[in-house]
């Protein structure tokens, strides 16, 4: 399911027009978005958990050729599942 | 500070004006909207903010490491979370 499908049935499902149902899912990952981008922690009941984990600079290889490169620190989201969601999606 | 769903609530609430409970009802929905596509087995595609992708593991064999006991694992269905270079950016701000 891509952003545009989701849309359509977020439109149906809430009744409400297109274009809200686009600016709803657009407040909604911006919402996400903007959290983590000043480091906060998320956590949404049900689906899933973010925070933002920091990475220090390391050197690593280019495991085609071999050649050193320094990897710059780096900050990257840590997804954790929700409960639910994990309990609907496994076997 | 935690970012719950509450205060996504009030964002939408304050930005296009429904009302408060509509709002809640409506990140419920979508919520529901995702669970029930990663259920489905059907990946879940934002673009600018990344991928929730269903992903199968197989069967393997793993040791219970307060007995020390040999057990198996059996298969399993996860969801993992591929960030978009975007949002990357983004938290990573100036040292990205």
């Amino acid at each position: 399911m891509n952003k545009l499908e989701f849309i359509s049935a977020l439109k149906t499902e809430a009744n409400i027009s297109k274009s809200d149902a686009a600016k709803v899912i657009q407040i909604f990952f911006d919402s996400m978005a903007d959290a983590m981008a000043k480091g906060e922690r998320v956590e949404i009941r049900g689906l899933c958990s973010f925070y933002v984990k920091d990475y220090k600079s390391y050197t690593g290889r280019n495991p085609k050729t071999g050649e050193k490169v320094v990897i710059k620190p780096k900050k990257l989201p840590f997804f954790k599942c929700g409960k639910e969601l994990k309990e609907r999606v496994d076997y | 500070m935690t970012l719950t769903k509450s205060n996504i609530a009030d964002a939408i609430h304050k930005e296009i004006g429904f009302p408060q409970k509509k709002c809640s009802e409506m990140v419920e929905t979508m919520l529901e909207i995702m669970k029930r596509s990663l259920e489905g087995g059907d990946d879940v595609l934002i673009s600018d903010f990344g991928k929730f992708c269903v992903n199968d593991k197989a069967d393997r064999k793993g040791r219970n490491p307060a007995t020390g006991e040999d057990m198996m694992l059996r298969k399993r269905r996860v969801v993992t979370f591929k960030c978009s270079s975007v949002l990357r950016e983004k938290i990573s701000g100036d040292s990205a």
